[in-house]
């Protein structure tokens, strides 16, 4: 009973200790507060991604649906496109009955030519921006998607009532019901999976970094209440329990204030993601477990935290001894918790393996090495400062102050530190990441998009030729068509071997863009082969086409030739396959199999790409265009490092702004000191000064050790993923300038108030 | 009575002549006022008559060759006299006192007396700061204590000032 | 024998809103004296020793040090003159806590831009003579609240400055280490001919003056005039 009473009185004296007992409140409690929106919204994303999935899975079209007899059904075609950079997927709809099922959110059955779009996609078809998507599957809108039918409010979404869909078509779907679950939004790829984890831990760490450095804002204020208590009786258990009720307050408070934050982010956050991944802000709730953690945790290791500080210092009646001034820190202890961590990474050398264990070692690994930067940057600065020799008078004094306490300062940069570190490496791996997808050395200099899916059955190779060389931007169009050739048994009589091969005809500037060749000239063959397969011998007869007997001879006189760089054969994993100039076929016409047009853009035509794909769009819905290097993984990386990068500023200001705190604490606290200073005639240049070298210190020393972290940590990281090693110097630049502006700007800050108290009345004790 | 005492308390270091004892008489306490001869030996009769010295003759001295020792009775008449508490003087300094009250009576203003009085005493206590600074420790304990108490008279002074204007202010308010 | 004064103060007025804290308060300090200010609480000492070193701007007055005027001066001008002729002793708390006692004492020598080991050098002789030498490479909490104030006497006067400020420089001492302190301030003083202003409301300090000048209501009352 009494100890309640105790933190009771803690509490009181928190939002009783006058202004300056208010402040220390608010700091705390918006400090805290930003951690747990922080956390809230971390703990909401299991939340979201379910949402998502569920409603995905609820539209999602099964392609082996079992069909009970009677039951009416429908017939569909799944649509990819896309406008820019973002996708848009829709499907063809054919009814074939009044009572068809009816996907999510779609109110009526659609006539042919009925178009229900999202509400996304219909403020971009209205827009003047969505010119070159307009008319693409028609201009006959008859209403909007429901939000049920949609995994986000900005997805990009549509179905078009059709009556083209033939039943037993490859591409088409027979379906009695919509749902299952989906395949599209299978599990991220092991390197965005490790990605997101090292995001993860990049972010949350300095989060709980920077609160257990909120709640000590004002300490030494607190400590020197806490000292008067002592002098009217209070033991040293009691003054830890009135401390830790102070901090339960602010703690409190933190919880409130995030809360507040996290419902005011949610409505803006919905809108701040790419559309692919919006959501809506209702599902943006915390997962109550995760919710439960956050509400419990925080105030925990909020109370440990100024516990622990607080065996820091030794209470006293007349006053507040720090401890542990004299004891230096020892390096040894600090060293093993990274050198763990690195241990536990080793295994990235050779590779990344998705078994969950092996992703447990690597999170461990990173958390470890993140933490151990945290651990030796107070070692690292201490043994720093005393090594540091006087030159200046500034320089003495900030050094001199650094050797007292560097706690303070320490505490906040660590936050920094573990940031830029694991930004560091992240940046490593995602710059790199970016170099590895096989698409990016694709040569885009002749084609720089092709259309795939075409179904040569519909329509001719003459009318794609036609109707795409007419879109607006298109500059030249290249046809690649490809058919089944099956090799004829060696000796009459055997049946055809069932080993098919594909051959691709196409003119030497559609070739090229497929295999590597040294000349080309109409009337060539090439036997495309990555390595380590077998490529058919010259002069094997082939059977042309599906059900002819059109025999076509593979000429002597067939190059042998690699895949060209960032095609799908370079990565591995194909046969060898035949590819044919017109000439070369010797004028035999055969039904092909697919085609695939080339198609080269004018980057001066805004959209070009999409006046295309509506272009293509309107001869088949189904035909869909695809970069020929693509931006696609490269696209979602730049995401994740943006989104990096607008984290580590928000933390670099946060940080900034708790230094900006200490400073002007400190400074307060120095207020009769500075005057006698002052009085003594030093300039305020100097003191300024000092101050400057006081805050940047500690950052500078905190930025190396992550820039050196960081970067063995890349290296392991891309190691882990195969890629090329390098070095980031742009982040490097780019977080030590931003650190080094925020030490400017809290340096900046703190100077109005040095000059106020440095005025002749600072002479006054209080 | 104190001189008496004092004489005595001397001769507890040793035996002495009646000049060696004005001699250190007069270097610890005389300051102000140096015994004469007389008084010395007027003194020393007396305390030979109740018996407190006896006398250590020397063959063939005059008068002044007497050499004085103190007796047992001698010893616990000192400590006697140590023992007993001195009466506390409240009006140490009357005069100074006489003059205040005056002034406050008469109109005439209280910080003038206070700002002539502090300025005599602290000419007196600057002098006594140079001799208590310069000299040996019987010295620092003879200047310490004047000075002690010169400084208690200022502060009543500063006090009653202070007190006066508060009253002043009271009475015009 | 009448000589130029070295620091004069001529009416000076100086108030802070509503509160008047000197009133035409007129002051002389000739060089190598001893002066001590006395007077009630509140009645403006402290304020004035600040116009006299040109740390306060008085609204009103002049102060002239060696024939300059303080108050026409340029800010720098007189963190300057403070750094190089002046010197200060307050009661408490004036030194840096986390630099040693002797990098204390060197601290105004290296604010002039002395060399290093050269300010150290001095200073440890400050620190010998005033007996604090002991405390030299502990810092100001490590030491007592005398020896801290000697060091304090021994940043004064490193710089072997004309005018030595001291406002209340025992104040937060007992009367032993009050003295100590004051005998070896003085002595200092007199063998470097400082001259020194000293603010104390303790006659047996102010005994130290050659002479004292009493403030009251923010006007300097009383003065003798006997050099
Ligand atoms: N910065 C300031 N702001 C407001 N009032 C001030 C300031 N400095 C001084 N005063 C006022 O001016 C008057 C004189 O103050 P000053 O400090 O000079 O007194 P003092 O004689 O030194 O007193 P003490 O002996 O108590 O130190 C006081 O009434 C004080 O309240
Ligand atoms: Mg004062």
């Amino acid at each position: 009973m009494r100890r309640i009473s105790e933190l009771a009185l803690g509490i009181r004296l928190s939002v009783g200790g006058g202004r300056s007992g208010w402040v220390r409140l608010a700091l705390i409690a918006v400090g805290v507060g930003l951690g747990v929106t922080m956390l809230l919204v971390a703990a909401s994303i299991p939340t979201v991604l379910d949402a998502r999935t569920e409603r995905a899975d609820a539209r999602s079209v099964t392609w082996d649906q079992q069909l009970t007899p009677g039951e009416p059904t429908m017939l569909t075609q799944e649509v990819k496109s896309s406008f820019r950079d973002a996708p848009v997927v829709g499907l063809l709809l054919q009814p074939e009955h009044d009572d068809a099922p009816l996907p999510p959110g779609v109110p009526r059955q659609l006539e042919p030519g009925d178009l229900v779009v999202s509400p996304a996609l219909g403020d971009l078809l209205a827009s003047d921006n969505g010119a070159a998507l307009r008319d693409r599957w028609g201009d006959r809108v008859v209403g909007t998607i429901g939000d049920e039918g949609l995994t986000g409010p900005d997805e990009l979404r549509f179905y078009l009532g059709t009556d083209q869909l033939t039943a037993g078509s490859e591409y088409v779907d027979r379906i009695q019901s919509f749902g299952g679950a989906d395949g599209s939004s299978a599990g991220l790829g092991p390197v965005l999976l490790l990605l997101a984890l090292v995001g993860m831990v990049v972010l949350l760490l300095p989060v709980a970094i920077f609160i257990s450095t909120a709640v000590r804002f004002g300490s030494e204020n607190r400590d020197r209440r806490l000292a008067a208590l002592r002098l009217v009786g209070a033991d040293v258990g009691m003054t830890r329990r009135i401390a830790a009720g102070e901090t339960l307050a602010g703690a409190a408070g933190g919880l409130a204030v995030g809360t507040l934050l996290f419902l005011a982010i949610g409505r803006l956050a919905a809108y701040a993601v790419p559309a692919e991944l919006s959501f809506y802000p209702e599902d943006l709730r915390p997962a109550p477990v995760l919710a439960a953690l956050t509400v419990v945790l925080v105030p925990a290791t909020t109370v440990l935290v100024t516990l622990s500080a607080l065996k820091q210092v030794l209470v006293e009646p007349l006053g507040v001894v720090r401890r542990g001034s004299e004891r230096r820190r020892r390096f040894w202890w600090r060293l093993v918790v990274p050198v763990v961590g690195l241990a536990l990474l080793t295994p990235l050398i050779d590779g990344l393996d998705t078994s969950p264990g092996s992703q447990v070692m690597v999170v461990a690994g990173l958390i470890l090495v993140l933490v151990g930067v945290a651990l030796i940057l107070p070692w690292l600065v201490e043994a720093t400062v005393h090594r540091l020799n006087g030159c200046s008078v500034a320089w003495d004094l900030a050094v001199r102050r650094l050797q007292l306490d560097s706690g303070t300062a320490v505490r906040s940069v660590s936050g920094i530190a573990v940031s830029v570190a694991g930004l560091i490496a992240m940046q490593g791996l995602v710059a790199t990441i970016g170099e590895l997808s096989p698409w990016s050395q694709a040569d885009t200099s002749t084609f720089q998009a092709t259309v795939l899916d075409i179904d040569p059955e519909a329509d001719s190779a003459e009318t794609w030729e036609r109707e795409l060389s007419r879109a607006e931007g298109v500059t030249r169009v290249g046809l690649l068509t490809s058919m089944w050739a099956r090799p004829t048994p060696a000796t009459a009589g055997q049946p055809a071997s069932s080993d098919e091969t594909l051959i691709d005809i196409g003119t030497c500037e559609v070739l090229a863009q497929e295999a590597q060749l040294d000349s080309c000239d109409d009337g060539d063959a090439f036997v495309v082969a990555p390595d380590g397969t077998t490529t058919p011998a010259s002069g094997s007869v082939y059977l042309l086409g599906t059900g002819q007997d059109t025999r076509w001879t593979l000429p002597a006189s067939a190059e042998v030739v690699g895949p060209a760089p960032g095609t799908v054969g370079s990565m591995g994993g194909m046969s060898a396959r035949i590819m044919v100039t017109p000439g070369a076929l010797g004028g035999i016409d055969v039904e092909p199999e697919g085609m695939t047009v080339y198609v080269a853009l004018d980057p001066a035509v805004l959209d070009a790409a999409d006046h295309m794909r509506t272009a293509a769009a309107q001869v088949d819905p189904a035909a869909y265009e695809s970069p020929i290097a693509p931006e696609r993984t490269t696209l979602i990386l730049g995401n994740v490092q943006s989104a990096l990068l607008v984290g580590t500023v928000a933390l670099l200001v946060l940080i900034g702004a708790s230094m900006l705190v200490n400073v002007i604490e400190q400074l307060r606290e120095r207020r009769q000191l500075l005057a006698v200073l002052v009085a003594f005639g030093t300039r305020r240049r100097t003191l300024g000064a000092s101050v400057l070298f006081q805050v940047a210190i500690p950052v500078v020393l905190g930025l190396a050790i992550a820039v050196v972290t960081g970067s063995v940590l890349a290296l392991a990281l891309q190691a882990a993923v195969d890629a090329p090693l390098a070095f980031d110097w742009l982040t490097v630049g780019v977080t030590s300038g931003a650190a080094a502006l925020m030490v400017l700007l809290t340096t900046a800050a703190g100077l109005p108030l040095l000059w106020h108290l440095t005025r002749p009345g600072g002479l006054r004790s209080e | 009575m104190t001189v008496a005492h004092t004489l005595l308390g001397l001769l507890e270091a040793g035996p002495r002549h009646g000049y060696d004892l004005k001699r250190s008489y007069d270097e610890r306490f005389g300051h102000d006022r140096p015994l004469h001869y007389g008084q010395v030996y007027s003194t020393l009769a007396r305390l030979l008559k109740n018996g407190l010295v006896e006398v250590e003759a020397e063959p063939g001295a005059g008068p002044e060759r007497k050499k004085y020792a103190i007796t047992d009775a001698g010893v616990s008449d000192v400590a006697g006299w140590l023992a007993v508490p001195e009466k506390p003087e409240p009006y140490l300094q009357s005069t100074l006192y006489t003059k205040v009250v005056l002034a406050l009576l008469t109109g005439y203003d209280a910080n003038d007396v206070l700002d002539t009085q502090r300025s005599e005493h602290l000419r007196l206590m600057r002098e006594l700061t140079r001799r208590r600074d310069g000299g040996d420790l019987a010295d620092q304990l003879v200047c310490d204590h004047a000075l002690f108490h010169l400084e208690a008279d200022l502060r009543w002074l500063e006090l009653t000032a202070a007190r006066m204007q508060q009253l002043a202010a009271q009475v015009r308010a | 024998m009448p000589t130029e004064p070295l620091l004069t103060a001529e009416s000076l007025h100086l108030s802070f809103g509503a509160t008047t804290a000197l009133d035409s308060a007129s002051v002389q300090v000739h060089a190598g004296e001893i002066l001590a200010l006395m007077g009630p609480s509140g009645s403006g000492k402290s304020t004035l020793l600040h116009c006299l070193a040109g740390i306060l701007h008085p609204d009103l007055g002049r102060v002239t040090y060696a024939g300059r005027d303080l108050t026409a001066m340029h800010d720098d001008e007189r963190s300057a003159l403070r750094r190089t002729e002046f010197g200060f002793v307050f009661q408490f708390g004036q030194l840096v806590p986390e630099l040693t006692c002797l990098e204390n004492v060197a601290l105004p020598l290296r604010l002039g831009g002395a060399p290093r080991r050269a300010a150290l050098r001095s200073a440890a002789a400050w620190l010998e003579r005033l007996e604090v030498s002991d405390v030299a490479g502990k810092r100001p909490g490590q030491a007592s609240g005398g020896q801290g104030q000697r060091v304090a006497v021994a940043r004064a006067l490193v710089t072997r400055p004309r005018v030595v400020f001291a406002d209340e420089p025992t104040g937060a001492l007992d009367t032993l280490n009050g003295e100590r302190v004051m005998q070896l301030f003085v002595a200092a003083a007199r063998e470097t001919g400082a001259a020194v202003v000293l603010v104390t409301h303790e006659p047996r300090v102010a005994a130290y003056s050659d002479h004292e000048a009493v403030v009251r209501d923010g006007r300097v009352r009383a003065r003798e005039h006997v050099r």
